[in-house]
């Protein structure tokens, strides 16, 4: 088989073995029982299709042989002997532990789809780390493999692998549930959910260290995309609206040879207008249900920008205003930084300094970067020029290094 | 279900308690507590413990028994109390922990026994 059948196979796997794994984690009890069957069906998958070429609904065919496998695999073990009985499984909605293989075949065709919620809020419970539930999810939910996700974070794929063993021996051992969690639990556990999705859809629209990682952009879309069909909550929407809106600027962002583009000197022609349509109506959509929260404020401003044909033509006061609605709602330093650039453009580069100079981000790479664009807008070239040189330093992302360097130096 | 060691950490090297802090009113709640824990039917058992001094640490290393008085290593947090209680699950249990660290007054770890 050719590289570029096995790459494409390796897209279809990707995108279906979440939904396979969710389904199996309920049916076997254990994340890894789950994902050694999900493994076994990608290994098959590549022989059957090999010689009998990639069936019709590729997603399909994973899941049914994972399923099979899990079958199999229940049945093994229960005929083996009795001593599996007292291992730690997860426990489900109905407070049980699964049932023996006569009943597996049955669970297995209950709907997929709080499967994948169960995952989802397993996979992002406030009982783990930060670290711990970024890794979770896209080693489960976005079927990554362990390497790419520890290449995505700048750490060794050994420290990775441990990070992912530490987290699923915890969900065993502590008996973190599988399930959805219920009503008055569902808004800070959502919250926990979406903080995730957007970690990982920040870490790919301008990287720590990579300038810019299309592919975790694109899983962290999907994946909210998916989340967002399950459970249409206005948060969800509003940070679905969010993603959409800022990943239709990226064919714009970037000069050929990799340079930033800022906002201002952006070709807005380039800006893909299906994204950016999908994400004005999830924030109109939002708009009506008026229950505001940050990522439906932030989305509404960027449909504020993504409405302006030019730089000239957008509309900053309804920004700022935007911002002091976001500013009531998550009162941080950083949102008061991106307000001020608003002011900046309201009431001038004086005013929006003297906000810029009260903030305690001396280590925030672009709270250096806008104090340099503010100072020399007021003529004042020498302290831009210093600050501009601090910006770079703090910052690890190539192009943005670049970019601070090329202004320091003006 | 699940088995929780809900710990209680205190830090040893300042006092206890500050000469404002109502110590009856931490025992009703506490014991107010235990006995919802047991009424709910998850409880195994709980208990306070005497000052870390009153330790004794004894290790058996090649045949030779060492006896050490004080704990085991120099720490300024060590357990102060605890509870056991069985839990079908740690949402459950964290639940229980908001609970109980409310009546304590003390932050309270949460973490399972092994299973059986």
């Amino acid at each position: 088989m050719g590289a570029d059948a096995r790459s494409s196979i390796a897209a279809t796997f990707r995108e279906s073995s979440g939904k396979a794994v969710a389904t199996l984690v309920r049916v076997l009890g254990s994340i890894d029982a789950a994902e050694e069957a999900v493994q076994d069906a990608f290994v098959r998958a590549l022989e059957t299709w090999e010689r009998d070429g990639i069936p019709a609904s590729p997603a399909a065919w994973i899941v049914t042989t994972a399923k099979n496998r899990a079958i199999d695999v229940v049945r093994r073990e229960s005929t083996r002997d009795q001593r599996h009985q007292g291992r730690a499984r997860m426990v489900g909605d109905d407070g049980t532990t699964p049932d023996p293989a006569s009943a597996v075949a049955e669970r297995l065709d209950e709907p997929v789809e709080d499967d994948q919620l169960r995952l989802i809020f397993t996979c992002c419970h406030p009982a783990l780390g930060m670290e711990a539930r970024v890794a979770l999810t896209l080693r489960l939910i976005a079927g990554l493999e362990t390497r790419d996700i520890a290449r995505a974070f700048l750490v060794p794929e050994t420290t990775m692998a441990q990070r992912l063993t530490r987290a699923k021996r915890k969900i065993a051992a502590a008996n973190i549930p599988y399930r959805v969690p219920e009503r008055e639990d569902l808004p800070p556990r959502l919250a926990s959910a979406l903080a995730v999705l957007y970690l990982v859809f920040n870490e790919g629209y301008a990287g720590t260290t990579d300038a810019t990682r299309p592919d975790l952009a694109a899983e962290a879309i999907r994946l909210t995309r998916a989340l967002h069909a399950l459970l249409p909550e206005p948060e969800v929407a509003g940070l679905l609206a969010l993603m959409l809106l800022t990943e239709s600027r990226r064919p714009a962002r970037f000069t050929p040879d990799g340079s930033i583009v800022l906002l201002a000197d952006q070709d807005r022609t380039q800006w893909d207008a299906g994204l950016a349509d999908e994400g004005r109506r999830l924030v109109l959509e939002c708009v009506r249900r008026g229950q505001p929260g940050q990522y439906q404020v932030q989305a509404a401003i960027a449909a504020v920008h993504a409405d302006a044909v030019r730089f000239e033509d957008t509309d900053w006061p309804q920004i700022v205003t935007l911002y002091d609605q976001l500013f009531a709602l998550t009162p941080t330093a950083v949102v008061e930084l991106n307000r001020a650039v608003a002011v900046a453009e309201v009431r001038g580069p004086a005013a929006a300094l003297g906000i810029v100079d009260g903030l305690p981000l001396e280590r925030y790479h672009l709270w250096h970067a806008t104090r340099g664009e503010l100072l020399s807008r007021l003529g004042r070239s020498a302290d831009a020029r210093v600050a501009f040189a601090t910006a770079a330093e703090l910052t690890d992302n190539p192009a943005e290094r670049d970019l601070l360097l090329g202004r320091a130096a003006t | 279900m699940t088995e929780y060691l809900f710990s209680v950490h205190h830090d040893y090297s300042k006092p206890l308690f500050d000469p404002s802090f109502d110590v009856d009113a931490m025992m009703r709640d506490t014991a107010a507590f235990n006995e919802r824990a047991q009424k709910a039917g998850i409880y195994v058992f709980a208990g306070g413990l005497e000052a870390p001094d009153t330790a004794t640490t004894v290790t058996v290393r090649e045949g030779e028994t060492l006896t050490t008085d004080g704990p085991f290593a120099e720490a300024r947090e060590r357990i102060g109390g605890f509870w056991v209680l069985k839990l079908p699950d740690l949402d459950t249990a964290l639940d229980w922990a908001a609970e109980a660290s409310a009546a304590c007054r003390g932050p309270v770890e949460v973490r399972p026994f092994q299973g059986v």
